[in-house]
C-alpha cells in the first residue's frame, strides 16, 4: 500500500496527491511517469511525475477528473493508500541525461497546457537546479483553471509567460501567441519541450519547428502495464512503430503523427466519442478512464 | 462403481459440454476425480528406463508418481512430484505433455499414452484440497539471491533456491506475481484464485518474498541489486517482451490489439467481470491472426466475451504452432479457423473504427528454414472480413528495459539474453537468465527448466565465491 501524505485540489477538476512511494523517489527524473491502481478492482492509470522529493521519499502526481477512473482516484484523500504505484516508467527527458555541460549551452523553451502544465513543472525546476537558462510558456482555459503559479513564479520568476484562452488572468490567448512574440522579440532557443493536450502540442511543435527550434513532446497514449508488454501504446513515430512506455513518453515533435495518435485519443476524450465507445464496447466501458487528459 | 479401464486409452477426463463453456470463463477440463486417477494410474508401465521423465523439461520422477497414485498414496505421490517441480498444479494444466512426457510414453507407440499431465494435475489438486504445504528444512545459507519476474521460470528459480537455504526476494513489475500465469493464459485453461495464486503462496512458504510493483532496469538496476542491496546473485526471468505487429496499413486503426493487451485486460484486469473497472472491446466479430497458443487463447476469449471469431493464419492446419488440444477445444467451441490466408490490409471506417480486414489467401511452397513449407501468396486472390475488433497474435520482440541498463550483460542477434543453456550463466559475473527473455516467446515448462537449471548454477557460483 502507498500512503497519500498530502492530496488537494489544485482547481475545479485537477487535483494532486503527493504519495509515499521511496524506491520510485530515489531513482525517478523529470519526464518519467508511474501507473497508479486505486484499488483491487480498479484500472491501472499511467500518470506524469509533476515533482518528487528523494529524502523524504515521496512522488507527486497530478490529474485530471475526466470519468469514473479518475474520479475513484481524486477520491483518495490525506491518509489513504492507493493499492499500487509503479515507477518510474518511460524514459527520462533527455535534457536531464544528455552530458550537462552540452545541455548548458542550450536555452529551452517550456510550454504547457492544462494539465500538461504539472509535468513540465519538474524540468523546469531541473533546469533552474542546474543552471540550464529557460523560459516557460503556461497556458490554461480560464483563470479558474490555472494551476500551480506559485511554483511556477518561484522556480522561473521574469521567465515564465502566463496566457489564458479567454484572457480572463495576464495575457489573452493561446501559448502559440506567446511563442511566436518570444521569438519575434527575438529571444533565441536551442530546444522546445512542449506538453499538454494533443491538439496543443501539435500546434506549439508547429510553431517551433517553423522557427527552426528542436522539438520534443510528451505523448500521453492508452496504456496497460507501462513496462513493455501490452503494446496498446504503439505510435507512429517517423513511419515506426514505437512504444510510449519504453521509448518515451518523450518523442521528437517532428517525427510524430499527432492526427494518428489525435483520432485514438479523441474517441476516449470528447462526450461524443465516449458514447460512440459505450455502443462500440458495451458495459465494458466506463466512459473516460483518465487516459485522456 | 469400478471404471473399466481399455490400457490402449485414455481414462476419458471429464469437460464442460462447448456449447455451455463457449458463454462462461469456468475451468474448461474438469479433471480426474480419485477414481479415475487410480483407474488411469493403473495403465502406467512402470518403465525401468523411464522415457518419460527423460521428456520432462524438469525430470519429474513419473513412474514413482503414478506408482503412489495408483496405490491410493495421494500425499506421497505430491511429494515426488514436488522434489522436481514448485508449480504442478499450473504444468498439469498447461504443459504440451504431448511432445514431453507423453510423447514418449511407451504406451503411446500402439495405443494412447499414460494421461500423465491430467494425472500430475490431480495430485496437485488434492494436495491443495487436502492443506498439504511443501517442507522446508534447509539450513540458512546467509546469501541473498534476487529473482526478476514472477513467472514460471522465476518462481521456479527462486523456490529452488529457497530448498536449498538462499535467502530470495522476486521483484514484480506488475501489481500481482505469476507472470503470465497471471496476464497471459485465461481464467478457463488455468483458474487464477484457485490454482495459481495457492502455487505462488506454495513459493512464498518456502521463505521466498515477492516485492510486486518494482521494474529492474527502471529505477532500481540489476547493478544497483548486486551493489547497494547486497544481493549475491540476480536471476533474470523477466520473461517476453513487445507484441509483433504486421506493419500493414491500418493496424493504428481504433479496435486493433496485441493479444497481449486484449489478454492482460482480460485476465489481469479481469474485464470480463462487472466489478472490475477496466473495459476491453467486446467485438461482435473478431479476426484473431496468427497460430500459437497465444493466438488460441485471445480467440476463445472473444468469443467467451460473445463475439464470432475467425483465426486467421497464413499456413495449414499442419502447421499451427498451438497444442493439438488448444485447437480441437477452439474448433469444439466454435472458432472458425481461416487457413492459408494472410491480412494485408485492416480497413477502417469514417471514425478510425476497424470495419474489416483484407486478406490475401496463400498457397504453400517450398519448405524455408524452419522446414515448415513456406507460405506464397496466391495472386488476385485478396478477399474483405467484415469485422469490429482484430487482435494480433505474431509473437514478442524482447523487452529492452533490463539488456538496455545493466552493463556487460551480453544479447544476441534477436536482442535476447545470452545465458548458458545448463546453468543459466549469462557474460556478466553473478547474473543468470532463463525462459523467454533467453528464448524468445516458448512455453511455461520450458521456462521451469531454465529457471531450474539456474538454481542449480547459481548454487554452484555462490558455494565456490
Amino acid at each position: 500500500m502507498f500512503k497519500i501524505l498530502k492530496a488537494e485540489m489544485l482547481c475545479e477538476n485537477i487535483c494532486q496527491q503527493i504519495v509515499e512511494a521511496p524506491r520510485i523517489a530515489h531513482s525517478c527524473l523529470p519526464g518519467q511517469f508511474v501507473i497508479v491502481r486505486a484499488d483491487e478492482t480498479s484500472e491501472r492509470i499511467p500518470l506524469t511525475i509533476s515533482d518528487y522529493d528523494r529524502e523524504k521519499g515521496t512522488v507527486t502526481i497530478t490529474l485530471q477528473i475526466i470519468g469514473a477512473s479518475s474520479m475513484k482516484i481524486a477520491q483518495y484523500k490525506t491518509g489513504d493508500s492507493f493499492a499500487d504505484i509503479v515507477g518510474p516508467l518511460g524514459k527520462p527527458s533527455e535534457l536531464c541525461t544528455d552530458p550537462i555541460e552540452e545541455v548548458r549551452k542550450k536555452r529551452v523553451l517550456f510550454v504547457g497546457g492544462g494539465l500538461g502544465t504539472a509535468p513540465v513543472y519538474p524540468q523546469v525546476k531541473w533546469c533552474k537546479e542546474n543552471g540550464v537558462e529557460f523560459d516557460v510558456v503556461i497556458g490554461t482555459k480560464c483563470k479558474d483553471t490555472l494551476i500551480m503559479e506559485k511554483e511556477f513564479e518561484d522556480v522561473a520568476g521574469e521567465h515564465y509567460f502566463l496566457t489564458t484562452d479567454d484572457g480572463s488572468y495576464k495575457h489573452k490567448g493561446m501559448v502559440t501567441s506567446v511563442m511566436d512574440e518570444l521569438i519575434a522579440e527575438g529571444r533565441h532557443y536551442d530546444l522546445c519541450v512542449a506538453i499538454g493536450p494533443m491538439i496543443m502540442m501539435k500546434f506549439a511543435a508547429k510553431t517551433s519547428l517553423a522557427a527552426g527550434i528542436p522539438t520534443i513532446v510528451s505523448m500521453n497514449p492508452i496504456m496497460v502495464d507501462g513496462t513493455g508488454m501490452c503494446g496498446a501504446c504503439r505510435l507512429v513515430v517517423g513511419d515506426e512503430v514505437k512504444f510510449a512506455c519504453v521509448d518515451g513518453p518523450e518523442f521528437d515533435a517532428s517525427k510524430v503523427d499527432f492526427d494518428s495518435a489525435m483520432k485514438r485519443m479523441a474517441l476516449y476524450k470528447t462526450e461524443e466519442g465516449r458514447a460512440y465507445l459505450a455502443a462500440k464496447e458495451g458495459d465494458t466501458h466506463h466512459g473516460g478512464c483518465g487516459h485522456c487528459s | 462403481m469400478a471404471i473399466e479401464v481399455d490400457v490402449m486409452k485414455k481414462v476419458p477426463v471429464r469437460e464442460q459440454e462447448p456449447k455451455v463453456r463457449a458463454t462462461n470463463f469456468d475451468e474448461v477440463c474438469l479433471g480426474y476425480n480419485q477414481e479415475e486417477a487410480q483407474a488411469e494410474a493403473t495403465r502406467c508401465l512402470n518403465c525401468k528406463n523411464a522415457r518419460c521423465v527423460a521428456g520432462c523439461p524438469v525430470s519429474i520422477n513419473i513412474p514413482a508418481f503414478i506408482a503412489a497414485v495408483k496405490d491410493g498414496e495421494f500425499k506421497k505421490a505430491s511429494e515426488i512430484i514436488g522434489e522436481s517441480s514448485a508449480l504442478p498444479a499450473v504444468c498439469g494444466r498447461v504443459c504440451p505433455q504431448e511432445s514431453q512426457c507423453e510423447g514418449q510414453c511407451v504406451r503411446g507407440i500402439k495405443g494412447e499414452a499414460v494421461s500423465i499431465g491430467k494425472l500430475e494435475r490431480f495430485v496437485a489438486d488434492w494436495a491443495r484440497e487436502n492443506g498439504v504445504k511443501p517442507v522446508v528444512n534447509a539450513e540458512k545459507k546467509g546469501k541473498k539471491v534476487a529473482v526478476i519476474g514472477s513467472g514460471p521460470s522465476g518462481l521456479t528459480c527462486a523456490g529452488d533456491l529457497a530448498k536449498l537455504g538462499y535467502d530470495v526476494t522476486i521483484f514484480e513489475a506488475l501489481h500481482k506475481a505469476g507472470g503470465v500465469l497471471v496476464y497471459g493464459i485465461p481464467e478457463f485453461r488455468l483458474p487464477k484464485d484457485k490454482v495459481v495464486q495457492p502455487e505462488v503462496d506454495n513459493v512464498k512458504a518456502l521463505g521466498v518474498k515477492i516485492e510486486t510493483d518494482v521494474v529492474i532496469g527502471k529505477g532500481t538496476t540489476i547493478d544497483s541489486l548486486l551493489t547497494e542491496e547486497g544481493f549475491d546473485a540476480v536471476y533474470v526471468g523477466s520473461g517476453a517482451g513487445l507484441p509483433r505487429f504486421m506493419g500493414i496499413p491500418g493496424e493504428q486503426a481504433l479496435g486493433v490489439y496485441s493479444a497481449n493487451e486484449f489478454l492482460t485486460r482480460n485476465n489481469l484486469m479481469k474485464a470480463y467481470r462487472d466489478d472490475y473497472d477496466t473495459p476491453i472491446a467486446r467485438g461482435k466479430k473478431v479476426v484473431v491472426v496468427g497460430g500459437g497458443n497465444v493466438a488460441m487463447d485471445a480467440a476463445r476469449t472473444a468469443l467467451r466475451l460473445g463475439a464470432e471469431v475467425h483465426v486467421v493464419y497464413r499456413r495449414s492446419e499442419a502447421e499451427l504452432p498451438a497444442r493439438v488440444e488448444e485447437v480441437h477445444h477452439a474448433k469444439e467451441e466454435g472458432i472458425i479457423f481461416d487457413l492459408l490466408q494472410n491480412p494485408v490490409e485492416i480497413l477502417e471506417d469514417e471514425n478510425g473504427w476497424v470495419r474489416g480486414i483484407k486478406i490475401i489467401k496463400m498457397e504453400l511452397g517450398e519448405p524455408d528454414e524452419s522446414g515448415r513449407r513456406r507460405p506464397v501468396e496466391v495472386e488476385g486472390s485478396e478477399y474483405e472480413i467484415e469485422c469490429d475488433t482484430v487482435i494480433m497474435s505474431l509473437g514478442t520482440s524482447p523487452n529492452p528495459l533490463i539488456s538496455s541498463t545493466t552493463k556487460g550483460l551480453e544479447i544476441n542477434r534477436k536482442k535476447c539474453i545470452v545465458a548458458d543453456e545448463t546453468t543459466g550463466a549469462t557474460s556478466k559475473e553473478a547474473v543468470y537468465a532463463g525462459g523467454d527473455a533467453v528464448t524468445g516467446a516458448a512455453t511455461v515448462i520450458l521456462a521451469m527448466g531454465a529457471g531450474k537449471a539456474a538454481a542449480k548454477g547459481i548454487d554452484e557460483f555462490l558455494s565456490t565465491h
